[in-house]
């Protein structure tokens, strides 16, 4: 709504951020990061799962020191937690030993103010969120979304100007989660908060499009702002209105072209092996395929509306698109989902056809898994160790992304009759 | 929502249900009193006293102490079998009858209280005048004392497992019309597996401080040695050679760390496969000699036939009996049933009552009782000011370990070996320079009693400071929360659960513990710090079986109280305040 305000609370200029790998080599997490938190804009932080989008928030926090690169809070470079910067947790963070009032009071600790000073304030906060009556109640006596409204109260009560959020609504039902959106954006847009900045970090399209005036998307591995998307609609935004369509439209494009770059970027290096495989099971894959042949579809069918219809989040929705690409039964274009004729055989076949398609375009199409079955093949005993596809997947890899990748690959080859798996002795064997 | 994790891993359930002392308990002090002194007097009436023509030569030779290992671990392993033995019966005749449950678990609540080197005085005559003049009664004693040392919590564990097995397990097995015996066998075994396995690790680290001390006793008339690292240490100390203690030192670290690889880890690691949460733990336990066993081909060629046999044996159709009783029976006889069943429980602990009073009134005064219940009060003091010293201590020290993740794995196995270590090999050394710098016993001789058990509080609070959740620190740094309150309101409440289970494993084992330090010797030389632990010690050498009994009696009430009235209520409030669910 002000786009005009140039005025930077928080900025990250090239902010890298590294984790060791076990051998030792550095893992970037976040590479070449710019970014700013201006004054009177929410702005949200899109990215999936493993895009590095929590680590952002704790350094822009002042929790984590980035690895190179550095944060100005105000001008001045932030050196660790600040008056003046608050974070709501997705988890709501609560200490399950103190009542509301003193786990509201704690945000108030470090302004050492008298002891009738902090109770007023904290009782104004509580009062302020919506917790009259809850003062003296345990974290445990309350609902998902009274836990989270103490988790505000304890992050306003000392009076910030920045509030960072980490993915304040998904560990809530979603009803409440759109009481406690709509009451935080009445609490914002009324100026009832000395508020003057907000980091609203999330996975959900939709909420960053209600609460947000300005959307960075985060691009994984390493995380990197691969897009940056301005909104000027006005509040409060209808879900169902064209504009606000559009823009979810647009974002869900985004993910997609980068969702293909990066499988196609992988296929094509010389070391195919290491394609990361997204953590999709049999039966999801299957599922969405036979979807995608429902008459409602027929054989086509639209990511956003796929999300809405099936109620599934883009992390839910994205690994399991990934994969039925990734297979050859469907096509990732534009933001949509075509089946193709091996995925239309597949969707109408019975469980054996199913498995010897499956079987085809898994040694087909996923290099890892043709590795798996020519290493058992030609070796003498017919075994190999998991150890062995593990050391060679991380020199690619995170070892993260290197134990999902084995995970699926070893739900896809059983489904396939490829291999089995031993997990006690942790090594495939030939069927 | 789920809990925080921070529920700590042992002693959920067990014996810390909330139960305050009821009648049953008292009933239950009577029948474990009147049982040891029946025993007690009974066998000392049978036997002419024992005088060993052939006691063996303990040899302070470095070169026999593999040899004197291999026998103090197999005393171990024997009890461990009998351990596992009784879990299996007792525990499931609790679970599976509601008349023995009112009986047994009240009995196993005092049993578990009453000092281990206690059972130790009174069973040794019996063991003996079942077996005269043979070794086989002096090693059945010792193996006793250290089964009275293993037992009980792992029978208590298992209880808590077979009441909880989940419901719908429970009906799917019945649906397929297994009979008592296999549903017990292929359901509620693997059922109870993990936290039977955990608690008799707790019980070995236990064990091998009472295996060490039950290799050279005399009760009264009665002395013993049996070859072992105990008696050797027991001959080192005649001798005042430091440097055999020395040696003993060193075999019994060897020992424990191959018992740990060979045995514990393969045992953990196997019975991870049990548990029942279906996820895909990131870090199960693992051990290479689980896996060397696992991919040897001979193993498992061998292995087969043992494997069919336990199938068949394990799988047949038997009922149990107890549910064939209780099954179908109309309610008038079923109250007629109990009726009789508590007559015949009532008359029993009326005839222990006669009996303990025939047994003790001969002999004891009231300046006994008095005198007994004054060192009570001395030992209960220095239990508690050394959990209080122990606890300040180990308290900071653990958090800001168990709070560095990479220092945390390595000092956590150091010290759970501490806390399995036998403390009383290293009591030679600190009575060593007791006499040497003529110290006060009285005080000096009082850490002694937590040298082993103070560990149990430093690896729980390392444990609870690791498993803090990690969003509810960075909530306390960013709010920049100021250390008094970070300790005070963020961190203590914390790991207190964690602590508290600690704290509980460390003062039962001082209580347990007093018995040899609060009165040693060196050589010739002797030192009495006076208190409960020292009585009784002084009776059994006496062999003064009232007094004993007294002693026993007095220590055991003192630890239930506590159990009931400090730690019970102390780990419920825990608990509970720790749950977010």
């Amino acid at each position: 709504m002000n786009a005009s305000a140039q005025n930077s609370i928080i900025e990250l200029r090239r902010v890298c951020h590294t984790f060791k790998k076990p051998s030792g080599e550095p893992l970037v997490v976040l590479a070449e990061i710019d970014a700013m938190l201006r004054e009177g804009e929410i702005l949200g932080l899109l990215g999936r799962s493993g895009s590095g989008k929590s680590t952002l928030l704790r350094i822009a926090a002042g929790l984590i020191q980035p690895t190179s690169g550095e944060v100005l809070y105000r001008g001045a470079p932030l050196r660790g937690p600040s008056a003046g910067i608050s974070v709501v947790f997705q988890s709501f963070a609560l200490y399950p030993w103190l009542s509301v009032e003193r786990n509201v009071e704690a945000g108030l600790d470090a302004l050492r103010l008298p002891r009738a000073e902090a109770g007023r304030r904290a009782e104004s906060a509580i009062d302020l969120i919506g917790l009259d009556g809850f003062q003296s109640a345990y974290p445990r006596e309350l609902s998902g979304g009274m836990r989270q409204r103490v988790g505000f109260a304890r992050a306003i009560v000392a009076d910030p100007i920045a509030l960072l959020m980490d993915e304040p609504f998904s560990a809530l039902d979603v009803l409440t989660a759109e009481t406690l959106r709509t009451d935080f954006l009445d609490l914002w847009i009324g100026h009832k908060l000395p508020l003057r900045t907000v980091l609203l970090v999330t996975h959900n399209i939709e909420e960053a499009v209600q609460l947000c005036d300005r959307i960075l998307v985060l691009a994984s591995n390493p995380g990197r702002i691969c897009a940056q998307i301005p909104i000027t609609l006005a509040h409060p935004r209808d879900r169902l209105g064209a504009e606000f369509r559009s823009i979810v439209d647009e974002i869900y494009s985004i993910l997609t072209l980068r969702s293909l770059e990066s499988i196609r970027t992988h296929a094509q290096a010389a070391v195919g092996v290491a394609l990361p495989l997204p953590p999709a099971s049999v039966n999801q894959i299957s599922g969405l395929v036979e979807k995608l042949l429902s008459p409602h579809y027929g054989g086509h069918a639209d990511l956003p509306e796929l999300a809405r219809t099936l109620a599934l989040q883009v992390d839910d929705l994205f690994p399991i698109a990934e994969a039925i690409h990734i297979l050859g039964f469907a096509e990732l274009i534009g933001r949509s989902l075509k089946l193709t004729a091996a995925g239309k055989l597949f969707a109408e076949g019975a469980t054996d056809e199913r498995k010897r398609l499956w079987r085809e375009h898994l040694l087909q199409f996923v290099p890892l898994a043709s590795h798996i079955h020519r290493v058992l093949e030609e070796r003498q005993v017919h075994w190999a160790p998991r150890s062995r596809f593990e050391t060679e997947l991380e020199d690619h890899l995170t070892r993260q992304e290197a134990n999902r990748t084995l995970r699926a690959v070893t739900g896809w080859g059983r489904y396939a009759e490829l291999f089995s798996y031993d997990a006690k002795l942790r090594r495939f064997t030939s069927i | 929502m789920s809990g925080l994790g921070l529920r700590p891993p042992l002693l959920t359930g067990g014996a810390w249900r909330t139960r305050l002392p009821s009648w049953r308990d008292a009933g239950a002090i009577i029948l474990v009193l009147a049982m040891l002194g029946l025993i007690g007097t009974a066998s000392h009436q049978l036997t002419a006293p024992w005088v060993s023509t052939r006691q063996p030569q303990i040899s302070l030779s470095p070169g026999a102490l593999p040899l004197y290992a291999l026998r103090t671990t197999s005393r171990m392993m024997l009890a461990l079998l009998a351990s596992l033995l009784f879990t299996f019966t007792y525990a499931t005749l609790a679970a599976k009858s509601r008349r023995a449950e009112t009986v047994l678990i009240p009995l196993l609540d005092v049993l578990q209280s009453v000092p281990i080197l206690g059972y130790l005085s009174f069973t040794v005559v019996f063991f003996v005048s079942l077996f005269p003049a043979s070794v086989l009664g002096l090693e059945m004693a010792a193996i006793f004392a250290i089964f009275t040392s293993q037992a009980w919590n792992m029978a208590f564990s298992f209880y808590q497992s077979l009441k909880t097995v989940p419901h719908d397990l429970d009906e799917a097995s019945r649906s397929f019309r297994s009979s008592g015996w296999q549903r017990f066998w292929r359901l509620e075994v693997p059922f109870a597996m993990p936290g039977l396995v955990w608690n008799m690790m707790m019980s070995m680290s236990g064990g091998w401080f009472f295996v060490v001390a039950s290799e050279a006793i005399s009760v009264g008339d009665i002395q013993y040695t049996l070859p072992g690292i105990g008696s050797y240490v027991a001959r080192a100390i005649e001798d005042r050679n430091l440097g055999a203690v020395g040696w003993a030192i060193g075999a019994m670290t060897i020992t424990i760390l191959l018992y740990d690889q060979l045995l514990f880890r393969p045992m953990v690691a196997w019975a991870d496969k049990f548990r029942f949460d279906q996820t895909e733990a990131a870090a199960s336990p693992r051990s290479w000699v689980l896996d060397l066993f696992r991919r040897s081909k001979l193993v498992r060629l061998g292995a087969r036939p043992l494997g069919r046999a336990l199938r068949v044996a394990l799988y047949m159709r038997l009922p149990f009996p107890a549910e064939r009783l209780n099954a179908g029976r109309a309610p008038t006889l079923r109250r007629v049933a109990d009726f009789v069943w508590y007559a015949l429980v009532l008359a029993v602990i009326g005839y222990c009552i006669r009996s303990l009073v025939g047994f003790a009134s001969p002999t004891l005064r009231s300046r006994d009782v008095a005198e007994v219940l004054g060192d009570g009060a001395l030992t209960l003091a220095r239990v508690v000011v050394l959990i209080i010293i122990a606890t300040v201590i180990w308290v900071p020290i653990g958090v800001r370990i168990g709070l560095r993740p990479k220092l945390a794995q390595r000092v956590q196995p150091i010290a759970q070996f501490l806390a399995a270590f036998p403390a009383n090999l290293l009591f030679p050394v600190a009575v060593f320079l007791i006499v040497r710098f003529r110290l006060t016993p009285g005080i000096w001789l009082s850490p002694l009693m937590i040298l082993g058990t103070q560990w149990y509080i430093l690896f729980n609070v390392i444990a609870g400071a690791s498993a803090f959740p990690n969003d509810l620190r960075e909530a306390a740094a960013s709010l920049r929360i100021r250390p008094w309150r970070w300790w005070r309101e963020i961190m203590l409440p914390g790991v207190f659960p964690y602590y508290i289970t600690g704290a509980i494993t460390a003062s039962g084992g001082a209580w347990n513990a007093s018995i040899v330090s609060e009165a040693v010797h060196w050589g010739p030389t002797r030192l009495d710090g006076a208190g409960l632990g020292a009585y009784i010690a002084r009776m059994t050498e006496a062999g003064d079986y009232p007094r004993i009994a007294l002693g026993i009696a007095v220590m055991s009430v003192l630890v239930i109280a506590m159990n009931s009235l400090l730690w019970r209520p102390l780990y419920n409030f825990a608990a509970h305040r720790t749950r977010l669910d």
